[in-house]
């Protein structure tokens, strides 16, 4: 994994020297100290297991009875009123500002990321190869807010032109369709979330880029391969559940994304028409439950924000569970 | 020289048609060209993908540059001042200029380090677990959940801790609230480096411990852990850095107050991600936008430390990669 | 096909350590010439700037001539892509591409050189695996993972692969140092048909080896640690093995270092 953007791969790696770690003799902890040490050490494994399993329970138990006193539905409603007595409230704008917005992340982050990864383990010159790698690792370094705010103020007055070029050349498609909203689009969210995740698809692919045995490499050039027809034929095949595992937990991360977003989202009016354009605005998950803190005194209110949350978590999870079999496939195959 | 025909193994090969036949024998002609002559084209693929991915390169670096200019250049400003790093924001609204950000600097250090507080020992410990000791399901399960866990977006966790602290014990927001939130999103950095770092240490050592007749447990504290401390310490600093930015938790659960605050466990507490919050609104005043700016400038410089210390520790520590 | 090779006063250096020095020979088209020594003499080193391999090492690079019939192959015009076209080569563990099927894996370099027509890959392939001795044993199951092979089978899907693209010499390094001694029957059955066809080149670290399967040997040896690796002495292998010129090859040959 990698330590600078705090992303997990899957673990059970065995350590250099191929064997797992030494557990010593079972059998004769009988002492104090042993019993004590170990027994702490369960307690906290257990304990990060309760954690998660007690997220899960805290929060569907406080958004069902906000879920069973919807007058609409969740899934498919786009009013979001919580409050009342007739509370009414439906997830599918943020579903799909959410999806939508990680989705243009990933197709750019992914190509580029691999793109960069083999860069910096191919191409790049040996001395290149630290710094080159430390750069694009500083990207994860920089805190959320800070693109944010970036975002906001140096960001968008660049885009803004950009959007309206395009939607003056291409506008007559659906996708790409003018809304009079400009700045916190669909769209500019997504190449922000594309920069914030890249760091991660490169970090995890280089890792697999550089594992790819020699032997390989060998094998293609020896064949006549130009460099770029070795790279497709030795490397890319070979890394290819590690881009798909990092691409999974850079969707994830996307997803989740809560501070950054909220600074750029243009918030859409109740009743705004529905439509296709990434050029919309729309919050995510993430926005709206943080945009709306103040709202949770009220129980149902904190309920309907909590539901939303529920789905978020249900989202990640099976993101991420994604990427950890697909990478845990590839171990079995290769060990 | 050699009497070949009497060791060839049976049946291995029919040879179709004329037994003369040499192995790969055929005309030269058609395939040869054929093989011959898109070479111009693969040599410019060749080429063309250089480029590219050198270009990705520089796409990359088009942000970092970006951003961090931004920052440095709009936020230096503030932090010349001298009453940035004394003063606070009290009193100070959004069009006027100056004050300090001190209370929010403190506040943030001292949010973190109780974060690292509790994380640490938690995330040590079932790294420990789970490299030295766990075997089986057990181990697998608290494996897949630390995964979850760093999946788990900040918000969710934010939520989850309003939902126990406030909605069922019915508890006040305040600092320490954020801070068990920022100790869900800790934990997972915490184990999984602290887990790398233990199964570098190699196993000799481990066998000659035992060897000694040292009990499990003396061996994991005084002899894993301790070669492999540096490095736990880099991926400590290294998840410190990541959770000082985060900024979904302390949105729920810890608001914003411009004066100093010793006190995490009541009230308002000030940290610099919220200080950049506070004037969100105001971004086209050039006084907010400045204060804005300097807190950034000012998070990231602590967060680049951090990073820096890390790993500079990591390189002249004792079990390298 | 099957060309000569003629090295001149070939110096192999990585950076700015020698690490061959002063080689001339001539391979024979339709040979098998051996090249034998002791560990780190650079024979390896030595065969594999004959398809160019070794420039694939940072700093890699050679002082001298090497002549494939009258082209020269460190010609500032030649490409060394289109060098290891025409010089293969096979290593000293199979290294079929994981990813790929037995059909594809020898199909691999015929496909990057553009040939697309399936009939084409067919009849090629066909007759590489059985150029190969593999025909028989993986006809049924082509499309099955070439990993999935014996270390064998593996190594003899490889010299399909090699001989696939056609070319005219054959690098062999300890093609079978991985491989039981079965297996290593069956690939020194294999050389010896193939060279009817191809130029062949095999690095072997098993004496014995070399005198069963080649038609000349060559004597690599070092001067002392730290000097560069030398030829010593090239021959009939007859007359190595019964009737070596120089004292160190004799030496080698009857067990006394090495």
């Amino acid at each position: 994994m990698s330590t600078v953007t705090g992303v997990s791969g899957a673990d059970q790696t065995p350590g250099p020297d191929g064997q797992r770690p030494l557990q010593g003799d079972q059998a004769s902890t009988g002492r104090i100290g042993d019993r004590l040490f170990g027994g702490a050490a369960t307690v906290s494994g257990v304990l990060v297991i309760a954690l998660v399993t007690l997220i899960a329970v805290f929060l569907i138990v406080q958004a069902v009875p906000a879920l069973l006193d919807n007058t609409a539905n969740f899934f498919t409603s786009r009013v979001w009123a919580p409050g009342g007595d007739q509370p009414a409230f439906g997830i599918l704008e943020f579903l799909w500002t959410t999806v939508t917005a990680s989705t243009i992340a990933m197709v750019v982050a992914v190509p580029v990321g691999v793109a960069v990864a083999l860069f910096i383990t191919q191409y790049a010159p040996s001395w290149m190869r630290r710094p080159a790698a430390g750069l694009v690792d500083l990207l994860a370094a920089v805190p959320s807010i800070v693109y944010g705010l970036w975002g906001l103020i140096a960001f968008a007055p660049v885009f803004k032109p950009v959007q309206g070029w395009i939607e003056s050349a291409l506008g007559w498609f659906p996708l790409l369709a003018p809304t009079g909203i400009s700045g916190g689009t669909i769209c500019f969210i997504g190449i922000v979330l594309a920069i914030m995740v890249l760091p991660i698809v490169t970090a995890l692919s280089r890792e697999v880029f550089d594992q790819t045995p020699t032997a390989h490499k060998e094998g293609a050039l020896a064949l006549g391969a130009t460099k770029w027809e070795m790279i497709r034929t030795a490397v890319l095949p070979f890394g290819r559940p590690g881009v798909i595992s990092a691409s999974m937990l850079a969707l994830g991360r996307a997803l989740g994304e809560t501070i950054a977003v909220t600074f750029l989202v243009s918030a859409l009016s109740d009743g705004s028409p529905w439509t296709w354009s990434l050029f919309n605005g729309g919050e995510t998950f993430a926005s709206k439950i943080a945009n709306n803190a103040a709202e949770f005194s009220n129980p149902t209110k904190t309920g309907a924000y909590i539901a939303a949350g529920l789905v978020l978590f249900v989202l990640t999870f099976v993101v991420n569970s994604i990427a950890r079999v697909v990478i845990e496939r590839r171990k079995a195959f290769t060990e | 020289m050699t009497a070949a025909t009497d060791r060839r193994l049976p049946d291995d090969r029919v040879v179709p048609g004329d037994p003369s036949t040499p192995p790969g024998g055929r005309s030269s002609g058609d395939v040869l060209s054929e093989m011959n002559h898109p070479h111009r084209a693969r040599a410019v693929k060749d080429v063309v993908a250089r480029i590219v991915m050198w270009a990705a390169f520089a796409l990359a670096m088009v942000p970092l540059v970006w951003i961090l200019g931004t920052v440095i250049a709009k936020g230096a400003h503030m932090l010349t001042t001298s009453t940035w790093w004394t003063g606070n924001q009290r009193n100070i609204n959004s069009d006027d200029f100056g004050g300090g950000a001190r209370h929010a600097i403190e506040g943030t250090l001292q949010m973190v380090g109780f974060t690292a507080l509790i994380a640490v020992p938690i995330g040590i410990l079932t790294a420990v677990y789970l490299v030295e000791y766990g075997r089986g399901p057990l181990a697998r399960t608290i494996s897949f959940t630390v995964d979850i866990l760093s999946g788990v977006p900040s918000i969710v966790a934010a939520l989850f801790i309003y939902a126990v602290w406030v909605t069922t014990f019915g508890l006040e927001r305040s600092g320490f609230a954020a801070s068990l939130a920022l100790v869900l999103l800790m934990i997972p950095v915490v184990v999984r480096s602290t887990e790398e770092m233990l199964k570098l240490v190699p196993n000799e050592l481990r066998e000659a411990a035992y060897a000694l007749g040292v009990p499990k447990w003396v061996t994991v504290v005084k002899v894993v852990l301790r070669t492999a401390f540096s490095g736990i310490v880099t991926g400590v600093l290294l998840g410190i850095a990541r959770v000082m930015g985060e900024t979904a938790p302390l949105l729920i659960l810890a608001p914003y107050t411009k004066n100093f605050q010793r006190d995490l466990f009541h009230g308002n507490f000030p940290t610099l991600p919220m200080m950049i919050n506070q004037d969100r609104g105001d971004f086209a005043l050039a006084t907010a936008a400045e204060r804005m700016w300097g807190a950034a400038l000012t998070l990231i410089i602590l967060v680049l430390l951090l990073n820096l210390i890390g790993r500079v520790i990591a390189h002249f520590g004792s079990v390298k990669k | 096909m099957a060309k000569r090779i003629d090295v001149s006063d070939l110096n192999v250096y990585y950076g700015s350590f020698k690490a061959v020095e002063g080689v001339s020979m001539t391979v024979e088209p339709r040979s098998v010439t051996a090249f034998i020594g002791p560990s780190g003499c650079g024979k390896s080193t030595f065969l594999r700037t004959l398809n160019r391999m070794h420039e694939v090492i940072p700093g890699g690079r050679v002082e001298g001539k090497v002549m494939l019939d009258d082209q020269d192959l460190y010609a500032s015009s030649m490409d060394p892509v289109t060098v290891r076209r025409t010089v293969g080569m096979v290593f000293q563990r199979p290294n079929p591409f994981p990813t790929m099927s037995i059909y594809d894996n020898v199909a691999a370099g015929l496909r990057l050189n553009g040939v697309k027509n399936k009939k084409t890959l067919d009849g090629i392939v066909e007759q590489s695996l059985h150029g190969a001795n593999l025909w028989n044993e993986v006809k049924d199951r082509l499309n099955k993972p070439g990993a999935g092979l014996s270390g064998g089978q593996q190594q003899r899907l490889c010299i399909a692969r090699a001989i696939a693209v056609q070319p005219q010499v054959l690098l062999m390094d300890e093609p079978c140092s991985a491989l039981d001694p079965i297996s290593t029957l069956a690939i020194e059955d294999l050389v010896n048909e193939l060279k009817s066809e191809f130029t062949i080149v095999i690095v072997t670290h098993n004496m014995q080896q070399a005198a069963r399967v080649s038609d000349r040997t060559a004597f690599f040896n070092l001067k002392a640690t730290g000097e560069p690796g030398r030829l010593v002495e090239i021959g009939d292998t007859t007359r190595i093995f019964n009737n070596p010129s120089e004292r160190a090859t004799e030496d080698y040959i009857s067990g006394r270092f090495g």
